[in-house]
């Protein structure tokens, strides 16, 4: 792999772009040197490739190369035009219907859309059934046939650039409509714009083309690349080189737009660039043998990401049975890399290193047992709107576990999560198990995938930011339910929050994590007696508002280990 | 609408009459579709009408030629209803529309609709065979690459789909049919280069018209994969410590079906306009060849008849797809299409 990881231009781009300026010589040259070959009525009806005529000549004595390389110019000059048919009054109806008024904006994209729904061959048929067949018609058909695609598109792309701050400010400064279109829409989707431009081209060239092909495009005498490949194709079974010929051109012209299109894409797009994941094995270092009294113990876990960036550098962490282990720290502090390694979750893109990761007697770093590993760690994630899966009903996604893996049948299954939910006092149990994510609220979804992870009454439940996304009085709902499952099973819960306030009420020990790297370690106690030594955990504790909800901790809980 | 059992596997929306049907979020699909349809209709007729009255100059000299004489002139507005004001004209095309009266064609002199009843099934035939084909081989091939070579893996074999399929995504459905032929037809000598002479006659057709888009939407599917693959959920399924193929099978596949069928709505009603064009390729006796005819006889009442109904076609494509996506997410039958 010779791959750079800087941005630079795309392979497929110089590619792309190579091909359509071959293209593009053989336009402007082909006309000039060929035309007499191209033209000229010879006695050498249909000849075999020689030395003269390498691809043989048509029926009427004609060079066959010369003819599609001749045909090239009006391909391109009247792909061009269609092409900027569709763009320039696309681009305008799609950029202008959002500086207009808004019920002007929903009737034309009303219109738009139910147009966008018929191929453009048919919108051109229309065109070509009234203007009568003949090049001018092709174009403006394949041309007027496009529009609503690149309107639609446009609107769809200035849809997000009008709501940002600058645009509102510079309507609120009362720069006029053309103005904000020009100076301030058009920069902003032009890379998007160059991508469909390019493929539209194509796309241009391959329909005029077709127009062409079934007599409704260019005339005879004039030839484009489909009236040749159309008066190839009664000569289909003698002279097989006829149509082989411009079909090879209109691939080739097919496969540089859609590389430049691809090559284009790749530029624009922030994303495209990312460098392949570098995986190495997880190193597996021998575990040492004296077990504790701790259920996890962690000890220099490293999580690298693609790119070398040290997300999580060595931090040692131990949680006792039953115990529950706070971990706070600001977003990118290395907290959801560290507990996400220890659920055995991380994503593709990062290494996993540790001298000892263990669970119980599982080793994480080399367990691969799916079901016990299910069974020990229960998981409850940050965003219940993204958690589940919005296409598949509640029940088969929080029965799956029991199903799959407790052996339960379906309606056995169905009956203990029922209860389940029903002890997070949720209401209606079961009609809640036949909707889609969507129908829920998120405090909802929360109860329902923490009675999922209950199921299994694991040892441990590792909790990433469970909270954040709900609102406060949903909040201390769930806390509760967390600190009840706690009590009453003696649950070891691994607690990830970015909220100081929550965190120091509900757990016994506290982590605080800062760049990956565990910066002070205390006692619920002391956190919220404010005893905290680190400057940056100060500054977390005066950065958060009291969290005023009794949870009835229980003073006695010891922070073991 | 029957009642529920009792005690059945309890259906959230027990719907008992009408008014709770268009609570429903299959009821408001529906009232929201049947107006985007009365629109798309509308659309589809008004376009077919303005054929004839948007010709330049007299319509019927440019169907009769310029040496027309004037008697025959005289009959040709006539026949077209020229000498009536525009909303007369347009008045009786919707009565003739809705007595499925499309007129008589000037070229074979007998009803317009029986021309598009004998034709329509080869056209349908070769539209929905290759849209077929294009969901069962280009969903199964994109989302097995995209699992292969997610995150960088394998990089060889995502390079070589790359260039493969982006190469046969460019064949157009002409080129490929012609192509088609030579190779199958002419050298091999194994299908029937065309007509109407039985089964066989659709595999080279379907093939031609299924090849572009099934690697068109196989690089959609693949690129969407990675996408799926990186979502919240996904993280929760393996949470949930599945087995692979019930990861990708259950858990990304429907998904993927979603919003590959949303992204890839277009390609499959476009391909409709190839249909159209192969016809002629493999002298097949669908709409495509009777239309290309017609535009060049200037036919008018077998255009705006042949444009109606492919219309109508591509419209239904596009419910289909629409329901097929409500089924497997039924967020988007709530969805607004814009704003």
């Amino acid at each position: 792999m010779t791959e750079s990881r800087e941005r630079h231009v795309p392979a497929s781009l110089v590619w792309g772009l190579g091909m359509f300026a071959v293209l593009v010589a053989i336009a402007i040259m082909a006309p000039v040197f060929l035309s007499d070959a191209a033209n000229t009525l010879s006695s050498e009806s249909r000849a075999e490739p020689s030395a003269t005529h390498w691809f043989g000549t048509d029926d009427l004595g004609r060079d066959i190369i010369a003819r599609t390389l001749v045909a090239a110019r009006l391909t391109m000059l009247m792909s061009l035009g269609a092409t900027l048919l569709s763009v320039v009054l696309g681009v305008l109806i799609g950029g202008m219907v959002w500086v207009g008024p808004r019920w002007l904006r929903e009737t034309t994209l009303r219109i738009v859309d139910s147009t966008v729904a018929f191929p453009a061959l048919v919108l051109a048929l229309v065109i070509a059934a009234i203007l009568g067949p003949s090049a001018s018609s092709a174009v403006i058909a394949i041309g007027v046939a496009g529009i609503p695609s690149f309107a639609r598109i446009t609107s769809n792309m200035v849809a997000p650039v009008m709501g940002r701050d600058f645009m509102s400010t510079s309507r609120l400064l009362g720069v006029p409509p053309w103005q904000l279109f020009a100076r301030h829409l058009l920069p902003n989707i032009g890379g998007p714009l160059l991508v469909l431009i390019a493929s539209s081209f194509a796309l241009s060239l391959l329909e005029i083309s077709s127009l062409s092909f079934v007599g409704l495009g260019v005339q005879s005498p004039d030839y484009d690349w489909g009236r040749l490949l159309n008066e190839g194709l009664p000569a289909i079974y003698s002279q097989p080189l006829q149509v082989l010929a411009p079909s090879f051109m209109l691939i080739f012209a097919g496969v540089a737009a859609m590389l430049t299109g691809d090559g284009l894409a790749q530029r624009f797009d922030p994303w495209g660039t990312q460098p392949a994941a570098h995986r190495s094995p997880n190193r597996v270092i021998a575990r040492n043998g004296n077990q504790t009294a701790s259920l996890v113990e962690v000890k220099c876990l490293r999580v690298t990401a693609a790119n070398g960036t040290e997300l999580v550098r060595g931090i040692d962490l131990d949680i006792a049975s039953g115990e529950i282990l706070g971990l706070v720290g600001e977003s990118g502090s290395g907290k959801s890399m560290t507990a996400m390694a220890l659920a055995q979750l991380s994503p593709d893109s990062v290494t996993t290193e540790a001298d000892v990761m263990r669970i119980g007697d599982i080793d994480v770093l080399s367990f691969r047992n799916r079901a016990r590993l299910a069974r020990e760690i229960g998981l409850v994630y940050q965003d219940p709107g993204t958690t589940f899966n919005p296409a598949l009903r509640m029940g088969t996604q929080v029965t799956e576990v029991a199903r799959v893996h407790m052996g339960l049948s379906r309606r056995k299954a169905r009956q203990v999560l029922v209860d389940g939910l029903r002890d997070m006092r949720m209401r209606n149990p079961e009609s809640v198990m036949q909707q889609h994510p969507f129908q829920l609220s998120g405090g909802m979804l929360q109860r329902a995938i923490i009675a999922a992870s209950l199921v299994t009454e694991p040892r441990l439940i590792i909790a990433d930011e469970p909270t954040t996304a709900l609102d406060v009085t949903v909040q201390a709902d769930v806390l509760r339910q967390f600190k009840k499952i706690n009590e009453d099973n003696g649950t070891a819960i691994l607690f990830i929050s970015h909220d100081i306030a929550v965190v120091q009420a509900l757990c016994d020990r506290v982590l605080v994590m800062k760049n990956g790297e565990v910066i002070e370690r205390l006692t619920g106690d002391e956190l919220s007696k404010g005893k905290v030594s680190h400057q940056y955990t100060r500054e977390l504790l005066a950065a958060t508002p009291k969290f005023d909800v009794a949870l009835d901790r229980r003073s006695s809980k010891g922070g073991g280990a | 609408m029957s009642q529920p059992r009792p005690n059945s596997k309890a259906p959230t929306r027990r719907i008992r009459g009408w008014r709770d049907f268009f609570r429903s979020p299959w009821g408001g699909f529906a009232v929201r579709r049947v107006g985007g349809l009365i629109l798309s209709i509308s659309f589809l007729i008004i376009l077919t009408f303005a054929i004839v009255p948007l010709i330049p100059g007299d319509p019927a000299i440019a169907i009769l030629g310029p040496g027309a004489t004037a008697e025959s002139i005289a009959l040709m507005r006539e026949k077209l209803n020229l000498d009536t004001p525009l909303v007369q004209q347009f008045g009786t095309y919707l009565q003739g529309l809705s007595s499925f009266d499309l007129g008589t064609s000037f070229h074979y002199q007998t009803p317009v609709l029986s021309t598009i009843f004998t034709k329509l099934p080869y056209t349908a035939t070769i539209a929905f065979g290759s849209i077929a084909v294009v969901l069962v081989v280009a969903i199964p091939l994109g989302m097995a690459v995209g699992v292969l070579t997610r995150g960088g893996r394998r990089p060889v074999i995502g390079t070589a789909f790359g260039a493969i399929a982006g190469f046969l995504a460019s064949f157009p459905a002409y080129v490929a049919a012609t192509i088609l032929i030579l190779v199958f037809a002419i050298w091999l000598k194994v299908l029937p280069p065309g007509g109407s002479a039985g089964p066989t006659t659709f595999v080279l057709p379907i093939a031609a018209l299924a090849l572009g888009p099934t690697f068109a939407v196989a690089r959609v599917v693949r690129q969407e994969t990675y996408g799926v693959l990186q979502q919240d959920f996904v993280r929760t399924a393996r949470g949930h410590r599945i087995s692979n193929s019930r990861l990708y099978i259950r858990h990304a596949l429907p998904n993927l079906m979603a919003s590959t069928l949303t992204l890839t709505g277009l390609i499959l009603s476009g391909l409709l306009g190839g249909a159209i064009i192969i016809e002629t390729v493999f002298s097949l006796p669908g709409l495509g060849l009777e239309v290309v005819q017609a535009i060049i006889y200037r036919d008018f009442p077998v255009i705006r008849g042949i444009v109606l109904t492919i219309g109508l076609i591509a419209i239904f494509i596009n419910l289909l797809i629409d329901v097929v996506l409500g089924l497997i997410d039924p967020r988007t039958l709530g969805a607004s299409s814009h704003d």
